[in-house]
């Protein structure tokens, strides 16, 4: 077929009818810029949250949880036989500490294997801020602070003070913005901090950080691992967590399995289950954004086709013509599925410039997130395979959409219409 | 020799109740004739030509133009077959409204594809020239009167150069004079450049101008004439 021929003929009635066609293209165009828009600010939320989860997320986690027992204690020594149970309410856990066994060692061990990037140890205890009468319960975290730098790149975090301050002198911490709020400090300042056992210390406040995570801010502090031991009064070899940072994120699931078989006394965590929550968010804002998409682009689909067909109902005659003097059912088809992917691609890419226009004012907008988020406008990702794809979801509607009148416009019988 | 045989025509319309319409129609048209079909309004003329013509598939008999049985050929091969060998003149004239006459008349030519786009453009002109319509080549056939249009679509049928060119009433929207002008192009087709011409018409002036007249009655031959051997003057 000459597909010359038909796209002037395509062209020319598109012209003739042109706010027919203008508003058909609008259709599309709303669609298209909308996705993009949508599509745009949604992974720049996911980006956004991810990455100010993931900075701080270890992608391995290994802690000793504090567990009950399953069986029952009394049954070590009294086996049960036959119909002799023993009945036992409200067990208590046995008193241990949460320290991982050589964990030290244990550090230098996973360190040494090729997947990991490295391993940070932590002691993590709950503590009470004295704030004169009040006391505000929050952690404190014995840090490496090197690796605490190199890993989990604390020293971004830190609004006032330097994170290296930790090392210069004993009994030092830093505090999450939130807890300085509560607890009434600021830099220089010296805050009591008493443990669970009922040690009690006086720290200096050396630093001031904020992740934007406010129930991290509010409730964190950070100071060595030798400053730690020494407030609960354990050994220097005394470490609770080991985080560990894998060269890709992507095996970390795989990684913890593996090492949960080695170390059965450890509890190991990988970031998927530990962030499942945030996981499913994003995957929910995907999937809202991708259904609002579709809905839109069939929207304009629906708009498409309809307007063909009136098109078509409109050109019956010339169809008729175009027939009678030698025009095959499929140079029809291709003149009206010209017509109709022509306001389709012209939608579509005006789309993209309007959608790109209006991300790009929104992402130069200030985010409105209060003082605790770590962002100033409104996180937008500017991904060329966004718009990519909305060139072809507005190519591939407007071929669907068009495709069905236009082979109905091939079947025209021209006799019916010339006979009048 | 014989161009277009039609063999025991036979059409019904089933809307509003099935009614046999042509009842066996059979002729042959020689090449370079300028054949008349008349007859009374609603006798069957223009579904006969509709059958002539290719367009109309559901009848029964057989129809033959240029030793090619047309029976059992698909849609997209009568559209070619018509594209190439045929040229239409309608009742009602009908040209796409948003071209220029010219590119009317360019249009199936370029479907055609035989020629360069010059070269069919040159053509049409040609055409439009024949039928004194070339002053008004490039203005859009909308704003054309109803007699200007018509003679538009005279060009249009001629473009191509067809064996056969069937008109429904050509003369039928124009006035006595401009009626005189299509005949006279007509017989000329017919005469100098060997070209058939099928005709339906009321204008009594131009069947007696014509090489050969059918005259019809409900749906069938009910005469044919030979005006110019002086049989028989309408
Ligand atoms: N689509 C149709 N459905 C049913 N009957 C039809 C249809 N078209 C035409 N007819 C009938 O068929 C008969 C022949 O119609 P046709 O148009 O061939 O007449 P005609 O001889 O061309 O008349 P005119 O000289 O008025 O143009 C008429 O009785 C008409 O009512
Ligand atoms: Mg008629």
């Amino acid at each position: 077929m000459n597909w010359k021929l038909a796209f002037n003929i395509a062209v020319t009635h598109l012209v003739s009818k042109r706010r027919q066609s203008i508003i058909a293209m609008l259709g599309v165009t709303f669609g298209i810029s909308m996705f993009i828009i949508m599509i745009s600010f949604m992974t720049g939320v996911n980006q956004f949250t991810e990455d100010m989860a993931m900075d701080n997320t270890p992608h391995v986690r290994i802690y000793k949880p504090i567990e009950l027992e399953d069986k029952k204690i009394i049954s070590i020594d009294n086996p049960e036989k036959g119909n002799d149970w023993h009945v036992l309410l409200h067990q208590r856990p046995k008193n241990e500490l949460p320290k991982i066994k050589n964990g030290m060692m244990l550090m230098q061990q996973i360190e040494s294997m090729p997947e990991v990037l490295g391993v940070a140890p932590q002691i993590s205890s709950q503590v009470f801020f004295n704030n004169g009468p009040v006391q505000i319960p929050g952690t404190i975290n014995g840090i490496d602070v090197k690796k605490q730098k190199e890993l989990f790149a604390l020293d971004k975090k830190m609004d006032y003070g330097d994170l290296d301050d930790l090392l210069k002198g004993g009994d030092v911490i830093i505090i999450g913005k939130g807890l300085a709020k509560k607890t009434n400090v600021t830099l220089g300042d010296r805050v009591s901090v008493t443990t669970p056992e009922g040690n009690n210390l006086t720290l200096k406040i050396v630093g001031i950080f904020s992740y934007g995570i406010v129930s991290m801010d509010e409730s964190r502090c950070y100071a060595t691992l030798a400053t730690v031991q020494k407030i609960l009064g354990k050994d220097p070899s005394y470490v609770t967590d080991l985080n560990i940072k894998l060269k890709d994120i992507d095996g970390a699931r795989a990684f913890a399995a593996n090492l949960a078989n080695q170390l059965p006394e450890a509890h190991v965590e990988d970031w998927e289950t530990a962030n499942a929550s945030l996981l499913a968010g994003t995957a929910i804002r995907n999937i809202m954004t991708f259904v609002v998409c579709a809905t839109l682009l069939v929207v304009a689909g629906f708009g498409i086709y309809n307007i063909m067909n009136m098109n078509i109902v409109n050109k019956m005659k010339d169809i008729a013509i175009l027939k009678a003097t030698g025009f095959q059912g499929n140079d029809i088809t291709g003149i009206f599925l010209l017509q109709s992917l022509m306001i389709g691609v012209a939608g579509a890419l005006l789309g993209l410039v309007i959608g790109f226009f209006i991300s790009y004012l929104l992402s130069i907008t200030p985010f409105p997130a209060g003082e605790f988020f770590r962002i100033k406008t409104f996180p937008v990702n500017f991904n060329p395979m966004h718009y990519l794809t909305g060139v072809m979801f507005g190519f591939l509607t407007t071929l669907f959409a068009g495709y069905f009148p236009s082979k109905r416009a091939s079947k025209i019988d021209p006799v019916s219409i010339i006979r009048g | 020799m014989t161009i277009l045989k039609a063999d025991g025509i036979v059409k019904y319309f089933t809307e509003p109740e099935k009614f046999k319409v042509l009842k066996g129609v059979s002729f042959e048209v020689a090449k370079g004739e300028f054949l008349s079909i008349i007859g009374k309004s609603g006798c069957g003329k223009s579904t006969l030509l509709y059958i002539l013509s290719t367009m109309d598939t559901d009848y029964e008999g057989n129809l033959e133009i240029k030793g090619e049985n047309l029976r059992g050929k698909t849609q997209n091969e009568l559209a070619a077959f018509r594209g190439e060998n045929l040229g239409f003149v309608f009742q009602f004239h009908y040209l796409l409204p948003e071209f220029t006459a010219l590119q009317n008349v360019m249009m199936p030519a370029m479907k055609l594809g035989k020629y360069s786009n010059e070269e069919i453009e040159h053509r049409a002109i040609e055409k439009l020239k024949l039928v004194g319509m070339d002053e008004y080549a490039r203005k859009h056939a909308s704003k054309l009167s109803g007699g200007q249009q018509q003679r538009v679509a005279i060009a249009r049928a001629l473009v191509n150069d067809p064996a056969i060119i069937m008109g429904d009433e050509p003369t039928g929207n124009l006035d006595k004079a401009n009626s005189i002008k299509v005949f006279d192009i007509l017989s000329q087709l017919a005469h100098d450049n060997n070209q058939t011409i099928i005709t339906v018409t009321h204008d009594p002036d131009f069947a007696n101008g014509s090489d050969r007249i059918i005259e019809m009655e409900d749906g069938n031959i009910i005469g044919t004439h030979f005006p110019k051997q002086g049989a028989k003057q309408l």
